[in-house]
C-alpha cells in the first residue's frame, strides 16, 4: 500500500474535509491505485530538468497607482451564509 | 426549411444584417427548442428566458441603429463556471449552489459589449473535474445523439447544447480536454486557445496553470467569430499575454496546400478502437487530397503526460478550492463544533466525490515529504513534454491526432473507476500541459452512429492555423452538418 488509512485521515484534515469512515476506506483504495499509476514517472530522468509552473513567462505588470471604485461592503456580504453588521459571522475562534 | 435555432451564428448574423429575421425571433426559436428538449438532455443549470428576450430586444435596437457588431443578437450559453453579475453561477457544485457573483467575468463583459444574448449557464462536471458531466451536483447531461451516453466533459452542457440546438454557440473551459472532448463526443467543433490568449478573470479556478476558456460551435467559421471576441489582453489576469490577435475569419478560406502535418506515433500507437482508427485514416486522406503532406514524429514524453497532469491539476485544485470555507460565500454546514469543524463539515457536505478525491490527491502530493516525489517531478516532466512539442513544431505546421481513444461511453460506465475515467483525456491533456492551442472537429461516426472527433494542435498563438485547417476540412466533409434527431 502506498497510502494508509492514517495518512488519508491526516490529508483529509489538511484539506479540511470531514470524511466518513466509508469515504476514508474508498479514498485509501482509490488513491492507492492512482499513486501506483504515477510510479511510472520515476522512470524519467529529470535531474537536469528545470520544473515548469505554467506555460506563460510571468512578469510583474505595473500600473499607475490610481484610486478606483472597489466592491461595496453590501455586495461583498451578499453571498455570505452568516453576516453580523458589516462583517462575516463565524464561530468563536479565540477563547 | 431549417428552424432558426438550427443555423450557425455566421449565417444568422447575415440574416440579421439583411433584416430577414430579428434577434428576438432567433432567441425565441432557441428558447422554444430548450423547452422542447431540455428535459431529456439537461444541458443547462440555469436558463434566463426573460433576461434573454430583453437582451435580444436591446440587440435589435442596436442593429436597427446601425450600431451592431458581428455577433450582436446571437444567443449564446456560458459554462456555469463563468461569473455573470447577479446571475447564479454554481460551478455545478452544492458548495456554490446559491452564489450570485457581484461582478462580471471578462468574457461575459466582452459578450455584453458585443451585444450577444446570454441564454443561461450550461451544465458541467463539478468544478470542471470530470470527463463526462456526470459529477454535476445537478445531475448528468445526456448526449443528444444517444441519451444513454455521456456527452463528454467537463463542458458537456455547452457541447450538448450546440449539438441539440439549445444554443447557437457556447463558451466552455478546458483544463485537460474539457472543451475538445465534449465537442468531439457531441459532434460539434471546439477550441482550447493558447494559455494566456483568453482572460481567466472571473472564471472559477480549477487548475490555474492549465485552465483556458474557449468557444464551442457548429463550424470553424463560428469558432473564428467567437475567437475574434474573446481573445485579447486583460490587465485583470496576470497570465493574460499582451499581444495582437489577427482577425481569425481571414483564415477560413486560405488554402492548406503545402502545409505539413505531424503524426506523433505515441498518439497512434495506443489507438485500439476500430472506429476511431478509421476516422483518423479518413481524415489523413482528406488532408492529403488537399495537398497537405505528413511527417511522422515522436513526442517521447507523451506517455507520462496523464500521470503528471493528475498530480499538477489536483495540486493546484487543492490550493484553489481552499477558498470554499463556508464563510464568505457558498454553502455552510448546519451543525459543527468550532471553526475548524465548520470548515471540515461545510466542505465535506458541499463538495461531491470527485472534487474531494482531487483535493485529497493534491493535498497529498503537496504535503511535506511528498512534494519532491510528486509535484516537483511532475513539473519537470511538464518541461520535457513542452520541449517535445517545441521540437515537433520545427518539423510541421500542426499536429493531427484523435481527441479521445473511443466514442462516447455509457452513463455510469466509468464512475467507480477513476483511472479509466482519467484515461479518456489521454490525447487532450498533453496540449494543456504545454499551453498549446488545440481544436476538435467532427471527423465521422462510430458504427453505432456516435460522433468521433479529430484533434488539431498548433504551436503557441497559432489559433489561426487551426481555423484554417478545420475550415478546409469542413469544406470537404459533411460530418459537422449532421444533427441528432431528438
Amino acid at each position: 500500500m502506498k497510502i494508509t488509512t492514517e495518512q488519508v485521515e491526516y490529508v483529509a484534515l489538511l484539506g479540511r474535509l470531514a470524511l466518513t469512515s466509508e469515504e476514508k476506506k474508498k479514498y485509501s483504495a482509490q488513491l492507492d491505485d492512482i499513486l501506483k499509476y504515477m510510479d511510472m514517472l520515476a522512470e524519467v530522468p529529470t535531474d537536469d530538468v528545470e520544473p515548469m509552473a505554467g506555460p506563460v513567462k510571468l512578469f510583474t505588470p505595473l500600473r499607475e497607482d490610481k484610486v478606483e471604485p472597489s466592491l461595496s461592503v453590501e455586495d461583498a456580504l451578499r453571498n455570505a451564509p452568516a453576516v453580523a453588521g458589516s462583517s462575516f459571522r463565524v464561530p468563536k475562534v479565540i477563547e | 426549411m431549417l428552424a432558426l435555432y438550427e443555423y450557425t451564428a455566421g449565417r444568422l448574423a447575415e440574416m440579421l444584417r439583411t433584416k430577414e429575421t430579428s434577434s428576438v425571433e432567433i432567441t425565441r426559436s432557441v428558447l422554444e427548442r430548450i423547452d422542447a428538449v431540455e428535459e431529456k438532455l439537461r444541458c443547462y443549470v440555469t436558463v434566463s428566458p426573460e433576461e434573454a428576450v430583453k437582451m435580444a430586444e436591446e440587440a435589435d435596437r442596436r442593429l436597427a441603429a446601425g450600431d451592431g457588431k458581428p455577433l450582436t443578437g446571437i444567443p449564446i450559453a456560458i459554462k456555469d463556471n463563468m461569473c455573470w453579475k447577479g446571475h447564479r453561477t454554481t460551478c455545478a457544485s452544492k458548495i456554490l449552489h446559491n452564489f450570485h457573483p457581484p461582478y462580471d467575468s471578462t468574457v461575459v463583459r466582452l459578450l455584453k459589449e458585443e451585444g450577444i444574448v446570454i441564454l443561461g449557464s450550461a451544465n458541467m462536471d463539478e468544478f470542471a473535474m470530470g470527463s463526462s458531466t456526470e459529477t454535476s451536483h445537478w445531475g448528468p447531461t445526456r448526449n443528444p445523439w444517444n441519451v444513454e451516453m455521456i456527452p463528454g466533459g467537463s463542458s458537456g452542457g455547452s457541447a450538448a447544447a450546440v449539438a441539440a440546438g439549445e444554443a447557437v454557440v457556447t463558451l466552455g473551459s478546458d483544463t485537460g480536454g474539457s472543451i475538445r472532448l465534449p465537442a468531439a463526443f457531441c459532434g460539434v467543433s471546439g477550441m482550447k486557445p493558447t494559455y494566456g490568449a483568453v482572460s481567466r478573470y472571473g472564471l472559477v479556478a480549477y487548475a490555474s496553470s492549465l485552465d483556458q476558456i474557449g468557444p464551442i460551435a457548429r463550424d470553424a467559421r463560428d469558432i473564428a467569430l467567437l475567437l475574434n471576441i474573446i481573445c485579447g489582453h486583460d490587465p485583470k489576469d496576470s497570465t493574460s499575454v499582451p499581444r495582437d490577435y489577427p482577425n481569425f475569419s481571414n483564415s477560413l478560406d486560405k488554402p492548406v496546400k503545402g502545409m505539413k502535418i505531424g503524426l506523433p506515433r505515441e498518439f497512434f500507437d495506443k489507438l485500439e478502437d476500430p472506429d476511431v482508427n478509421r476516422v483518423m485514416k479518413d481524415a489523413r486522406q482528406i488532408y492529403r487530397s488537399l495537398g497537405v503532406s505528413f511527417v511522422d514524429l515522436s513526442l517521447p514524453h507523451l506517455d507520462y503526460a496523464l500521470a503528471a497532469y493528475y498530480i499538477i491539476a489536483p495540486s493546484e485544485a487543492s490550493s484553489n478550492l481552499a477558498r470554499y470555507d463556508g464563510v464568505k460565500y457558498g454553502f455552510r454546514a448546519e451543525n459543527f463544533d468550532g471553526m475548524i469543524d465548520m470548515y471540515c463539515r461545510s466542505r465535506a457536505e458541499g463538495f461531491g466525490a470527485e472534487v474531494k478525491r482531487r483535493i485529497m490527491l493534491g493535498t497529498y502530493a503537496l504535503s511535506s515529504g511528498y512534494y519532491d516525489a510528486y509535484y516537483l517531478k511532475a513539473a519537470k516532466i511538464r518541461t520535457l513534454i513542452t520541449n517535445d512539442f517545441r521540437k515537433a513544431f520545427e518539423e510541421c505546421d500542426a499536429i493531427l491526432c484523435p481527441t479521445a481513444p473511443s466514442p462516447p461511453f455509457r452513463i455510469g460506465e466509468k464512475m467507480d473507476d477513476p483511472i479509466q475515467m482519467y484515461l479518456t483525456d489521454v490525447f487532450t491533456i498533453p496540449v494543456n500541459m504545454a499551453g498549446l492551442p488545440g481544436m476538435a472537429i467532427p471527423g465521422g461516426f462510430s458504427s453505432d452512429g456516435l460522433p468521433i472527433g479529430i484533434q488539431l494542435v498548433a504551436s503557441h498563438f497559432e489559433e489561426a492555423r487551426l481555423v484554417q485547417l478545420s475550415s478546409a476540412f469542413q469544406k470537404e466533409t459533411d460530418h459537422h452538418l449532421k444533427r441528432p434527431s431528438l
